[in-house]
């Protein structure tokens, strides 16, 4: 393979230096909404649905801008200002607009302004409406920072504030412990994985002197390769924590606590896949190390299988769709590990998946609305004639994520499978068995959700969402369909320049390869093998007992939470209860002790003062006589 | 002629004076015992002052009697005014002021 130059970012000129102000309008609707409080309650949520809205555009405007220039030009910097400078060292504020950044901040100002028009209509009735919406645009705001930035600092900036809006939004509704619960989880998972971001920064200053993604690609060539690796496996653990990779993957499946339009902007479509971005922005990293590569090819092939696997044994719609999205993001960090023949279909597959499961989520967030809030697939069951409109989406979604010819997810994920299949016959068949397996659940939720008999709950009388809910379903089922046709012969081209790989010149219309074949049979043996479970015959209301270990470890979310009590929590609180013993005991203890020691004593010295005068008197002469009697004795001695 | 017997004289009036301290109960007893013991020390200061013929002795013991009589003016009335509360000048009574 050969490594082509990556851009050197040319200065902001026109209307690139107004870059800036993408994140700032969000930002300073979130500012207004969060501090004007409830003057703004009955018109913010329009505010703040304009203000992506607006991001997009300006987005749209530079993306423009970018396609006519010639593709050495296509890298822009923006230095806004110094933000730290102290001794030897300076910070920079800086945007870098490039190829890679462009189409994320595309998708995440076009996708979350969907979002935010689906919201107006499913939070129309929650009193925390405008705090809602004055989350997600500060999330866009930080969203869009973490993939502005022309530096690792200030992407941490981003990266932190995604963090944090992820932690509000999932713990929206507080007054549910589960929910404040899941937000805290999510906190402290992605706190473990903040730490090998911050320590890869570190070493990055310490190495380069600069934090700077064009410092760090002029320099990354010359590091010896324990420096790369160890860069490498830190920004890994990162990664790890924001896309809910194994080891890190614990928190997402209960970050369905959050409103619905949260779980597909945040939980599907785009912070979860900053890990993504983060490993392919540090491609010149990781090009200096083999062993920090295979790392990332192998969690993200654990993870896919890890993701479907629970996939496949939950009966909660929005856990079946987290699982989905674990595994999805498997895939992309697969591609990404796999170097630069995987970048681009890394940075592709994220695409379709943020179009192909964002509408599946406000699919499933339509349905719930439709159901009275119940997320239990086994009290669905034939609501395709109640909600045409959400199971016509919802099906263009569906047909995207399980690779079905021609549709969104058939290109993106082809390309990985085809990728892992040329780098390694183990990961190839790992991400063969789960294209098979992805469709095998994702057909089973189909036919629980809308096909079958009616199992509904009593009282219940679905009913479709309204058009304002319905209007971003159908813009998002339309990419689901076309984005791979569209995208297919033009993003590995698009992206070479920033990422560091080649053009490998595709075409709109599929590759037919013996591996793209292999793949349709296994997507069609896992239909096949969910309707033969899930399509003959009626599906029990009650979760059926089972026998079978792999379905119950599945329904546990592979123990993954009875893993971190026991390796992690259980021995931190021991530690903790240890180091509170000695505390109290040996250091606490040691000084009441001395204290105990002096008042003992001068309780004792006290009884002295009995108040009798006499009896001072007597002391005095008694110690008169001492003093005689040494006198005395001294004299004649 | 010797100064013996002044001394012993004193050192007489001072052990009644302290024996009378640590017997008697009734302050103003106590007071009397304290001014023999003070008084016992005049002699003693005016009886050496004689001896080395010298007037640093008797200096001296006008500053005991000037602070005896102010002492006694200030222990008189706190005696007194002990005995307007108390209806009793007994020493042993007046024993709140301890640990």
């Amino acid at each position: 393979m050969t490594l082509l130059e990556t851009l050197t970012p040319v200065p902001a000129t026109g209307l690139f230096e107004y870059a800036w102000l993408m994140i700032a309008i969000p930002l300073a609707v979130a500012g207004l909404l969060l501090l004007a409080g409830k003057v703004t309650d009955a018109w913010g949520h329009f505010v703040a649905t304009v203000a992506p809205i607006a991001s997009f555009v300006i987005a749209l405007v530079l993306f423009l801008d970018l396609l006519a220039r010639d593709p050495g030009q296509r890298a822009v910097s923006s230095q806004l200002y110094d933000w730290v400078t102290a001794g030897s060292w300076t910070f920079r504020i800086g945007l870098l607009v490039d190829p890679l950044s462009i189409v994320f901040a595309l998708l995440i100002t076009g996708v979350g302004s969907l979002i935010h028009v689906y919201s107006i209509g499913y939070m129309a009735h929650d009193p925390g409406r405008r705090r809602f919406f004055a989350y997600l645009n500060l999330f866009i705001a930080a969203m869009l920072t973490l993939v502005l930035a022309d530096n690792y600092l200030v992407l941490f900036v981003g990266w932190e504030g995604v963090g944090l809006a992820s932690y509000l939004l999932i713990s929206f509704w507080q007054h549910k412990p589960t929910a404040a619960t899941a937000g805290k989880k999510a906190f402290v998972v992605n706190r473990v994985g903040d730490l090998g971001m911050v320590l890869a920064i570190f070493t990055m200053l310490a190495m380069f002197g600069s934090s700077s993604f064009v410092d760090v690609n002029a320099g990354a060539p010359g590091l010896s390769s324990f420096w790369a690796t160890a860069i490498g496996v830190l920004l890994l653990v990162g990664a790890c924590g924001k896309s809910a990779q194994v080891p890190l993957q614990s928190w997402l499946l209960d970050a369905m606590e959050g409103p619905t339009p949260v779980s597909a902007l945040i939980h599907a479509a785009t912070m979860v896949t900053a890990g993504v971005y983060l490993v392919v922005r540090s491609h010149a990293i990781y090009a200096q190390s083999t062993t920090a590569m295979t790392a990332v090819a192998i969690v993200g092939t654990v993870t896919l299988l890890f993701g479907a696997w629970i996939g496949c044994a939950k009966d909660d719609i929005k856990k079946v769709l987290a699982g989905s999205t674990m595994s999805q993001i498997g895939y992309m960090m697969l591609a990404a590990g796999i170097g630069p023949e995987g970048y681009a279909f890394a940075i592709f597959h994220l695409l379709t998946h943020g179009f192909f499961k964002a509408n599946m989520f406000l699919g499933a967030g339509s349905v719930m609305h439709g159901m009275h809030d119940d997320v239990d697939m086994r009290h669905y069951g034939a609501l395709r004639k109640y909600l045409p409109w959400t199971f016509v989406t919802f099906a263009m979604g569906y047909l995207a994520i399980i690779g079905f010819p021609m549709f969104a997810g058939f290109y993106s994920k082809d390309h990985i499978i085809e990728a892992a299949w040329e780098h390694s016959t183990v990961l190839g068949l790992c991400a063969l068995i789960g294209a098979g397996v992805t469709a095998f659940y994702m057909t089973r939720l189909m036919l629980m959700t809308f096909f079958g008999q009616k199992r509904w709950q009593e009282g219940v009388h679905p009913h479709e969402s309204p058009a304002v809910m319905i209007a971003p379903l159908v813009l998002l089922a339309i990419p689901s369909v076309v984005a791979g046709v569209a995208m297919n012969a033009w993003i590995a081209g698009w992206l070479a320049p920033a990422v560091g790989g080649e053009d490998p010149g595709l075409h709109w219309y599929p590759h037919l390869t013996p591996v793209g074949i292999a793949t349709m049979a296994v997507v069609a043996v896992g239909i096949g093998v969910s309707w033969w479970l899930f399509g003959r015959g009626p599906i029990p209301a009650a979760v059926p007992y089972t026998s079978n270990p792999f379905i119950i470890a599945g329904r546990h979310d592979l123990y993954g939470d009875a893993f971190n009590e026991t390796v992690l929590m259980r021995p931190g609180q021991a530690l903790t209860s240890a180091v509170t013993t000695i505390d109290e005991k040996v250091v606490d203890g040691a000084v009441r002790g001395s204290a105990e020691v002096a008042l003992g004593f001068g309780s004792g010295l006290r009884r002295l003062q009995n108040g009798y005068v006499r009896s001072y008197g007597l002391t005095m002469v008694l110690g008169l006589l001492v003093i005689g009697l040494f006198l005395v004795i001294g004299r004649l001695v | 002629m010797s100064a013996d017997a002044y001394v012993i004289l004193a050192a007489i009036l001072f052990s009644i004076g302290v024996l009378g301290f640590l017997v008697r109960r009734n302050a103003l007893v106590l007071f009397m015992s304290v001014e023999l013991m003070l008084n016992s020390c005049n002699l003693l200061f005016v009886t050496f002052a004689r001896q080395w013929g010298n007037l640093d002795g008797q200096v001296a013991s006008f500053f005991v009697m000037v602070v005896a009589a102010a002492e006694v003016v200030v222990g008189l009335s706190i005696i007194v005014a002990i005995f307007r509360t108390r209806r009793s000048a007994s020493v042993d009574n007046a024993n709140l002021l301890k640990y």
